[in-house]
């Protein structure tokens, strides 16, 4: 269980301070998919790169497991169980698929091992576990590698960063089945997604939204979902009736 | 029968991945000396009569035989120039594993500096490898100067492999290359240079021929306070096709300079340049490090991969 209590995130913005998280207070149970939406700007991502330890809070405390981990690095966090999907997957010249997964796995993996984990994301194990990890390879199949680096950790929390970005759809309708199968054998670990999708909404068992750095709602899937579908829909109206009065002005 | 003590035995499998005698052709060299040869019914190795050197002739048509030709030294203040000369035959296709490795315990220099001539036949096919290796923990420096010639008839193939990863004091490398029409040359150099070493790769290929093609490549690494420079030129004189490349990171206090050059003297030929230069890039940091690796590990695996 991850616990992050009142915490703050603070930046240098041109010689003042911004606030980019205010007060945040959320739990991630055992054994649940916790989505967290809402905005751009709004500071999900930073809630990811909190819990990581890739930034460091400004006030609060975050604690894992039952143990404060706020003043701890990212391999420290990363040895106690939390394992973190970039949204933008990083590239390494010289680092093939195989190496990577190992090192995700920490351990000698097997080929056939390590293929598992790449064939469990959709891709042909066999064309892939020798590539390097490089531009050669499309943000898709990034995606589905960085996605399979996270499998491998076997972490009790994974945290997933907007998983949607910088995909095509058809890629995206696999990813979807990654993470349903990932809800399905969740034991005794915890799934953090950022997402927008809807679709990713759909799985989640709890939907936190958060808006201009806070806690704007919170809840389970059946409480919140609903809410998000009719404000969308609600703007989307509005904007409709805007166009259509122009239309009538004219 | 070879005798080598352990040291020599240890730079022989750093340079040459031998743990045992070598099958096939192979002159070992060992403190200026031969130290075993042996020549095969395709592969002769003689030595040259008016300077230390050897001559290497593989017999057209030879298939998938190699020549191995390492160097050891491990007496301190000793300074050698040797050439060695290939002549490979028309439509061979061999390997040949040359390197040289140097542990210098003394305070004197050790230099050796291997000059070696390749001259490929008509569509031959070689594979070269060489690397270098220095290690000891004496003041006198471990100095390497290779110089390689590389002269390709109509359809020859050649890749080569240079690889010096470790405890090379100073290094002037300077290889040339001439290509016939439809021939082909590859080129993976790999560097690391630390402390205070100094390492200078100048390439100059000369692609005479209708299709003849060359791919460049060094990827290096300088650390600490060391000096790279690598200076890689190719002179289009037909329609041809040069690429070259350096793709290096540095670090601490480490030093680099790219000196691209092309030349172009035929309309048809399609020369490309590429150099790129920089640190580690933090977000690889952070990546291997959410897998729980430290940083200093996240750096090495970065480095090791890299230079694969």
């Amino acid at each position: 269980m991850l616990e992050l209590r009142n915490i703050s995130f603070q930046v240098d913005a041109e010689g003042k301070d911004k606030e980019i998280i205010r007060d945040v207070s959320m739990t991630i149970p055992d054994r649940k998919l916790v989505v967290v939406t809402g905005p751009n700007g709004g500071g999900k991502s930073t809630i990811a790169r909190l819990i990581a330890g890739i930034e460091k809070p400004t006030g609060g405390q975050i604690f894992f497991n039952g143990e404060e981990i706020t003043g701890l690095g990212i391999t420290e966090r990363a040895r106690l169980g939390i394992a973190y999907a970039f949204q933008q997957p990083v590239r390494f010249k010289g680092i093939r698929v195989l190496d990577l997964i190992r090192i995700a796995a920490g351990k000698t993996l097997s080929v056939s091992d390590a293929c598992q984990y790449l064939s469990s994301v959709g891709l042909c194990a066999r064309d892939y576990v020798d590539r390097e990890v490089n531009a050669s390879l499309s943000g898709g199949e990034l995606k589905r590698i960085e996605i399979a680096t996270v499998l491998a950790r076997k972490g009790s929390l994974s945290v997933f960063d907007e998983p949607e970005a910088g995909i095509d759809l058809w890629s995206f309708r696999n990813l979807i089945e990654v993470f349903r199968r990932m809800r399905e054998d969740i034991q005794d670990s915890s799934i953090l997604i950022i997402s927008h999708q809807e679709r990713i909404l759909n799985i989640a068992d709890e939907i936190i939204v958060l808006r201009d750095g806070r806690v704007e709602k919170q809840g389970t899937r059946e409480e919140i979902y609903p809410q998000l579908i009719r404000a969308e829909t609600d703007v989307l109206c509005e904007g409709w009736a805007g166009t259509a009065a122009e239309g009538g002005n004219a | 029968m070879l005798k080598l003590d352990e040291i020599q035995k240890r730079l022989l499998r750093e340079v040459a991945d031998l743990h045992e005698v070598p099958e096939g052709a192979y002159n070992i060299r060992s403190n200026s000396a031969s130290a075993g040869r042996q020549s095969t019914a395709n592969i002769e190795i003689v030595s040259k009569e008016d300077v230390s050197g050897l001559e290497i002739r593989i017999k057209p048509g030879t298939k998938h035989e190699s020549v191995h030709i390492p160097v050891v030294m491990t007496q301190s203040g000793l300074k050698e120039v040797v050439y060695n000369d290939f002549f490979i035959g028309e439509g061979a296709d061999v390997v040949i594993v040359a390197g040289c490795g140097i542990d210098n315990c003394g305070n004197q220099d050790s230099q050796h500096d291997g000059i070696h001539r390749f001259f490929i036949g008509k569509n031959a096919k070689v594979k070269y490898v060489e690397k270098h290796y220095g290690s000891g923990d004496g003041s006198g420096k471990r100095i390497l100067n290779p110089g390689t010639e590389v002269y390709m008839e109509e359809g020859s193939f050649a890749e080569m492999e240079m690889v010096q990863i470790k405890g090379v004091d100073d290094t002037e490398r300077t290889t040339i290359a001439e290509l016939a029409a439809g021939a082909k040359l590859v080129v993976r150099e790999r560097l690391m240079t630390h402390g205070d070493q100094r390492a200078i790769s100048t390439y100059e290929v000369k692609l005479n021929g209708a299709d003849s093609s060359a791919d460049v490549v060094s990827r290096s690494v300088a650390r600490d306070r060391s000096f790279q420079k690598f200076d890689a030129k190719i002179v289009g004189n037909a329609a041809c096709h040069g690429h070259t490349e350096c793709d290096s990171i540095i670090m601490d206090e480490g030093r680099i300079l790219a000196v691209p050059g092309l030349e172009a003297n035929n309309v048809d030929a399609a020369l490309v340049h590429e150099a790129a230069i920089g640190k580690i890039a933090g977000e690889q940091l952070t990546k291997l490090m959410t897998l729980g690796l430290t940083a200093a590990e996240a750096e090495e695996q970065i480095i090791n991969g890299f230079l694969q």
